[in-house]
């Protein structure tokens, strides 16, 4: 039972049409599969390549490399709608747009920007981002992987761990260090397949099924000069800003999720009898369900907010923070809720209850833990005092 | 090769769909969308003009003004450009008028290929294609599941209730697909963006060269007397499930010999 969801002011035109779209093609091409896919730990790539048809996975690719060049706004919208209808595959469109098109517009040259770019945005080729080792993930400035330099550029060894869209990507941006140990030896580079580049098995998770994560193993693989992405010691600063864009669309994610939790939990109450009636009667059922429901259009709001301050070009670290924490929070106690209302069902791999509770915990670890979110928050309000 | 599709605005299915007790006709002033069946004409023109390299696909329709919100809704899945035959005159236009009205506008088009879809989801008269083919004294071919265009002519595969015929046509031609025929692409992001900045032509029955009276009311022959609510069914069956309804309704089931 669709539930309307609380919309800001000044959406613009495109930003809508882009919301339908994703809105059409989710209910339409990914929901109704999105339990069997998710049982059988399929990557639904055809639907990926499907997505870049219709614009929708090079989304914030600007029109003169090939993709429609909507904003950040856009990417919300349309990863929520997605992530409504399943969450993993709206994770391969975030990445896409916020993990890997999003570094390349940033700090690429022209000539990086017009080899990966358009292909990124067909659909041709699936984008990855390599920053998370065994060893370091929310302590990013200890990476290990290093870049040998040769002559014609670099060799990188190391290991990559957890990379989204690892196992279908044909684009890697690997972050390695070049120099010293610490935040400004870390540099950023761009490259496609080839030796020296192992992709391991798809890791064994809790949930996000349809989505590809695995280990990247790089031992001396071979970067060219003009496989750098910005300056040289400038990788881990790209790393972060990228992030500071990606949050955005994992509330997104989040709020998606929670809404597609919130309209499970009151269809199945209006059906379900009990004690003479449909348990939609009880109070004790409509006060969480109403929560969580105030607590998505609370949710949605500071995530749109988000991407409206990028969109205008003003900071957005903080209030993407805010909204990752906030969102991701929801989405753990709205799949909560739903189990909850949907009782022994909830439970069951026969509903999608059990599905959102699965998949609606990583929206609390990756890009950032709720607790880094809260590092991040901090830091914008205490300044160097907070360090 | 120039093809032209007929496409219709209708109003969306569901409770909001109505007879206005008023005027005695269909309420139109709710959501509306493209009759489906139409995506499908619209899309085997595409493909059509996509496989000849070359081509151009005009929609032709007639209604309301506001109809263009949902015409671009094909414009945006690639058609070129769109005539709307949007005149106060046509208003209450049955079927003798507005096969007429649209043969006018086809006539003036002068395509090779006039495609349809095989009904309105309001109306469901299934019927337009057939009168307006005859008007242009032009071969017609319906129920499309399988199209072929080639060397001036086509092979259609037309679906019946008791299989199939193969029909070649010359063109041009009148065909309306059925819906089996392919399944209609979404448009693109840049498909819709594009779709408001294309030709969009929204013309008079003068325009056309349509008489006064041939349209509208005037131009119609049939008239509604009366609407009524569909008589009740006298035979419905409530069950009650105590435990036995499913072999209560088995056994209803097998007593019409639906099982
Ligand atoms: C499904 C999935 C997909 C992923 N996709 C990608 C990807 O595409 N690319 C990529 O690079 N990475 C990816 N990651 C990695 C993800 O971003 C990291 O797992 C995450 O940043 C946390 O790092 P970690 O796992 O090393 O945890 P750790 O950093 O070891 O953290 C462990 C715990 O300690 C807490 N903690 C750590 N430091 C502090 C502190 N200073 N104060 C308070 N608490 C702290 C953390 O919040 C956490 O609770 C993915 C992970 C998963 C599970
Ligand atoms: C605004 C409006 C007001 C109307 N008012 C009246 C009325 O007062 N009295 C009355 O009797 N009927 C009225 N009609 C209905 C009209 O007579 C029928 O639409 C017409 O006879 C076609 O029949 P159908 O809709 O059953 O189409 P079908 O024969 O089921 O349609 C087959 C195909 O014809 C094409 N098509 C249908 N309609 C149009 C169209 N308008 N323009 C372009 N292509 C089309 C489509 O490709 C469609 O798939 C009205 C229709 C409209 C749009």
């Amino acid at each position: 039972m669709p539930v309307e969801p609380a919309v800001p002011a000044g959406l613009t035109e495109h930003q809508t049409a882009a919301w339908e779209l994703a809105r059409e093609f989710a209910q339409n091409e990914v929901a109704p599969h999105a339990r069997e896919w998710n049982a059988a730990h399929r990557v639904p790539v055809e639907v990926f390549r499907r997505l870049g048809e219709i614009g929708l996975l090079g989304l914030t690719i600007p029109e003169e490399y090939g993709g429609p060049g909507l904003d950040a706004t856009s990417l919300a919208l349309v990863t929520e709608e997605l992530a409504r209808a399943d969450a993993g595959t709206s994770v391969a469109v975030a990445v896409q747009n916020g993990l890997v098109a999003s570094p390349i517009l940033r700090a690429g040259n022209e000539e990086q920007k017009r080899e990966w770019l358009p292909r990124l945005a067909s659909g041709e080729l699936f984008g990855c981002y390599a920053l998370t080792e065994p060893d370091a993930g929310s302590d990013t400035a200890s990476l290990r992987t290093r870049a040998e330099a040769t002559g014609e550029g670099w060799r990188v060894t190391g290991n990559k761990m957890w990379i989204t869209n690892g196992g279908i990507a044909d684009v890697f941006v690997i972050f390695a260090r070049t120099g010293d140990p610490g935040a400004k030896g870390i540099s950023a580079m761009v490259s496609g397949p080839g030796d020296g580049l192992s992709v391991g098995a798809e890791i064994p998770k809790l949930g996000l099924h349809t989505s590809s994560t695995v280990e990247l193993a790089f031992d001396a693989f071979p970067v060219p000069r003009s496989g750098l992405l910005g300056a040289e010691g400038e990788g881990l600063k790209l790393a972060l800003a990228t992030l500071d864009g990606g949050r955005i669309t994992v509330a997104a994610q989040a709020v998606g999720i929670a809404r597609a939790a919130l309209e499970l939990a009151v269809s199945y109450a209006t059906d379900r009898q009990a004690f003479g009636g449909p348990i939609a009667r009880f109070q004790g059922v409509h006060f969480p369900v109403a929560e969580i429901a105030a607590q998505i259009d609370a949710a949605r709001l500071l995530t749109l907010h988000a991407a409206q301050l990028r969109d205008a070009g003003r900071p957005h670290g903080a209030a993407g923070a805010k909204a990752k924490l906030f969102a991701s929070n929801v989405a753990v106690r709205a799949a909560d809720v739903c189990v909850q209302t949907l009782g022994g069902y909830g439970y069951s791999a026969e509903y999608d209850a059990e599905r959102y509770y699965r998949d609606a915990k990583i929206t609390e670890i990756y890009e950032g833990t709720s607790q880094i979110q809260r590092m991040v928050i901090a830091r914008d309000l205490f300044g160097g005092a907070a360090r | 090769m120039k093809i032209a599709v007929c496409v219709k605005e209708v109003p969306d299915a569901g409770p909001g769909r109505r007879m206005d007790p008023g005027t005695m006709r269909l309420d139109r002033s709710g959501e509306r969308s493209l009759n489906s069946y139409d995506l499908n004409a619209v899309e085997e023109a595409l493909r059509l003009k996509e496989a000849a390299g070359e081509g151009e696909v005009v929609l032709v329709s007639m209604g309301q003004e506001k109809a263009l919100e949902s015409i671009r809704k094909a414009l945006a899945m690639g058609a070129d450009r769109a005539v709307l035959i949007s005149d106060e005159g046509a208003a209450g236009s049955d079927l003798v008028a507005t096969s007429y009205v649209l043969a006018k506008a086809l006539e003036r088009e002068a395509p090779q290929l006039v495609l349809f879809g095989q009904s309105a989801q309001d109306s469901d008269g299934a019927v337009l294609w057939a009168s307006v083919a005859e008007r242009l004294k032009l071969p017609m071919v319906s129920q499309i599941s399988e199209l072929e265009v080639a060397g001036g002519q086509i092979t259609a595969k037309r679906q019946t209730e008791f299989g199939y015929d193969r029909i070649q046509s010359p063109l041009p031609a009148v065909l309306a697909v059925a819906d089996s025929l392919n399944e209609p692409r979404y448009p693109s992001l840049k498909g819709i963006m594009g779709a408001k900045k294309k030709p969009q032509d929204v013309v008079k029955l003068a325009d056309l060269g349509v008489e006064a009276d041939r349209a509208g009311q005037a131009g119609s022959r049939t008239t509604v007397s009366a609407l009524n609510p569909p008589p009740s069914r006298g035979d419905t069956v409530k069950i009650e499930d105590d435990g036995t309804g499913a072999q209560k309704i088995m056994a209803f089931l097998v007593e019409r010999k639906f099982a």
